[in-house]
């Protein structure tokens, strides 16, 4: 599929749309240092739930999946903030706070996307 | 001012992100966007920029660089033997990154 220039700008607009909702949802939590990090949580197993949808809906040479997938849930769900967390959790000497909440952005986010997956699949069109 | 600033600096990262998978196969651009974000998010927090300028390099360039959906997808799509290794380093690059770029 030919989309030329269009591609990357679905992508640009798609992450700067999806990182801005991020930012909304930290200002929301505002979670401290050291603290259990709810607001990254949230938004990376929702990210992964909403995957799981578009694999099941959308094709994936399209300039759709370009926006929604690469752009605005690439921009949206996030791996620096999560490693920088898991970093903080450790120095704050909260080390079984860190093991939840690794296993909870890895597991929950791998049930989140399969079962959406699934869900999407067997949805009428 | 702010939001124009974080949705360009967000914007580039999801394109950098985008670049990276054009140049090599996707879990490589994958990881390579997941590391350096995370080390270039330690640079920033460990440099005491104003906190304007920390939203919108932290949460807007690294977060949108980085990915976390795109992440759980690929270890979907390669299957779970792949997922093994995947994963452990990903996340063990991650952390290494941000933790070498705060002590930058």
């Amino acid at each position: 599929m030919n989309v030329g220039w269009r591609v990357p700008i679905a992508v640009a607009v798609g992450g700067a749309a999806g990182a801005g909702a991020r930012w909304l949802a930290g200002e929301s939590f505002d979670v401290e240092p050291g603290a259990f990090p709810t607001a990254t949580l949230i938004v990376n197993l929702l990210g992964c739930l909403l995957i799981g949808v578009a694999a099941g809906r959308v094709h994936r040479d399209s300039l759709a999946w370009a926006l929604l997938v690469t752009g605005v849930l690439g921009g949206f769900t996030t791996m620096s903030a999560f490693a920088r967390e898991l970093n903080d959790l450790v120095d704050a000497d909260r080390t079984g706070l860190m093991a939840v909440y690794l296993g909870a952005t890895f597991t929950g986010g791998l049930l989140a996307l399969l079962a959406a997956e699934r869900v999407a699949e067997a949805w009428p069109p | 001012m702010t939001p124009i600033l974080f949705a360009c600096a967000a914007g580039a990262g999801a394109l950098g992100r985008f670049a990276l998978a054009q140049v090599v196969c996707s879990w490589q651009a994958l990881l390579v966007a997941n590391t350096v974000g995370s080390g270039l998010l330690g640079v920033v927090l460990a440099s005491e920029l104003d906190p304007r300028w920390l939203t919108v390099l932290d949460t807007g360039l690294c977060g949108a660089l980085t990915t976390y959906s795109s992440f759980a997808w690929e270890l979907r799509r390669e299957g779970w033997r792949f997922a093994t290794w995947y994963a452990p380093l990903t996340i063990a690059c991650a952390a290494g990154a941000a933790s070498l770029g705060a002590g930058f």
